[in-house]
């Protein structure tokens, strides 16, 4: 199937030049961006189908020899495209901060507890309708210095390949009812609401396994859309 | 267990692609997680030994509006072979796919093989390029740009050069420095700003 990537999809993304996150007004590039054919260098990209991931990467509360402290969750979803058909043997990979909302990262200087039971890191692949799955910490929120008394709601971050060069990308997944959402300017960059509800999970109980974790599904939708108009709406 | 849930709606203002979110600065020990120990998707090695081509290693920088190092940017290139053909099989020696993690300095490098020309929009012959994606803490959304080699011919007649304004072309050139390596450097903003693509 060869898909199609209309760039009108690309108004759902933030603007770098978002003022408001102190970070881009020195990275930003200045000069407008020059539209790009979709040759060959852009319709393909690297798969990742078969290899790099292991069995137990996709469990985050698995990966040391003790249990991380903070509340487990899963997070499932989908991985579509722009027609809503699954994404099937992609790679999706994640990292977060633990329960306390602090990271790994050696630059990571939030005062908050390491978990030595914790990474934070994970990848799993889809499976062939396009789902995929992870159990980890429910992330902490925490502060950065952005402008006074800044904190970013609890998010995760995940990053996906699809088919090709242009559906590519890097995003970050919330949590429903965050009351820190109005006062984030990486939440807000994304000035379309529709857009940016886009990026919260929804709880689900059919994913909350009784007694022993809650579920949220978040569902990711890469660019690009069948070259050949579907005869039938897509049914499922 | 994976349960049964609704299916998305797949129509309406409510459907559409999930915005971008900037990498942040805490991406290493999940995405180049070299000194954590972790498993490395990809690296600097695009190819391996025994690949077909001319060896080269690209060496850069990626500095900010200030000139200062971003020193927590992640890299990533695809590329064609030698024979201008994308491996999208994931072939042990070559994939085409490389990602780095930007060190203190702001510098990266690849050590891959100089791609063929391949073919481009049109009918034409795209001159041999590496398709280059800048992820970091102050880009909500890639960058994306193209490493171009110095001197070569195809370069003269390549459509997506022929789109760059002639001045700001440069930007977009990988200049030899020494045998087997070119030098690229990542401008995000001001004076030498290397051209980005809306793709
Ligand atoms: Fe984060």
């Amino acid at each position: 199937m060869s898909l199609i990537y209309p760039r009108d999809s690309l108004k759902a993304h933030p603007l770098n030049a978002s003022p408001a996150y102190g970070s881009t007004q020195k990275r930003a590039p200045s000069k407008p961006l020059i539209l790009l054919p979709h040759t060959l260098s852009e319709t393909t990209g690297p798969v990742f189908g078969h290899v790099g991931v292991a069995a137990g990467d996709s469990d985050l509360t698995r990966q040391h020899d003790g249990e991380p402290l903070g509340e487990r969750i899963i997070v499932s979803g989908r991985v579509l495209d722009e027609d809503g058909r699954p994404v099937p043997h992609t790679l999706v990979e994640i990292w977060q901060a633990n329960a306390g909302g602090r990271y790994v990262h050696v630059r990571d200087q939030h005062p908050a507890p390491l978990d030595p039971n914790f990474t934070g890191a994970g990848r799993a692949l889809t499976d062939a309708e396009g789902r995929y799955r992870f159990v980890t910490i429910k992330p902490g929120a925490y502060p950065w210095r952005n402008h006074h008394n800044a904190w970013r709601p609890a998010h995760i971050h995940f990053s996906l390949f699809g088919p090709s060069f242009l559906s590519r990308v890097i995003t970050q997944m919330y949590f429903p009812g965050d009351p820190l959402f109005k006062y984030d300017p990486i939440f807000q960059s994304v000035t379309d609401e529709n857009a940016r509800e886009r990026l919260v999970s929804r709880f689900d109980l059919g994913t909350t396994e009784p007694e022993w974790a809650l579920g949220y599904q978040f569902d990711i939708v890469l660019r690009g859309r069948n070259a050949t108009p579907l005869e039938e709406p897509h049914d499922h | 267990m994976i349960t049964e849930t609704q299916a998305p709606q797949v129509t309406g203002p409510d459907f559409g692609i999930t915005p971008s979110q900037t990498i942040g600065p805490f991406f290493a020990y999940a995405l180049t997680p070299r000194a954590y120990g972790g498993p490395e998707l990809a690296t600097e090695q695009v190819a391996g030994d025994g690949v077909e081509g001319e060896r080269i290693r690209i060496e850069g920088h990626v500095y900010d509006g200030d000139g200062v190092a971003v020193s927590d940017a992640m890299i990533e290139i695809w590329q064609a072979d030698a024979q201008g053909r994308f491996n999208t099989s994931g072939n042990a020696g070559f994939s085409g796919f490389g990602r780095a993690e930007a060190t203190a300095e702001g510098a990266f490098y690849f050590e891959t093989i100089r791609p063929g020309a391949l073919p481009g929009p049109g009918g034409g012959l795209q001159a041999p390029h590496l398709s280059v994606s800048v992820f970091a803490r102050g880009l909500l959304v890639q960058l994306a740009t193209r490493i171009y080699f110095e001197g070569d011919p195809g370069n003269a007649d390549d459509p997506v050069l022929a789109l760059v304004p002639a001045e700001r072309r440069d930007t977009l050139i990988a200049k030899r420095d020494g045998a087997g390596i070119f030098r690229f450097v990542i401008r995000l903003q001001g004076e030498g700003e290397t051209v980005f693509f809306a793709a």
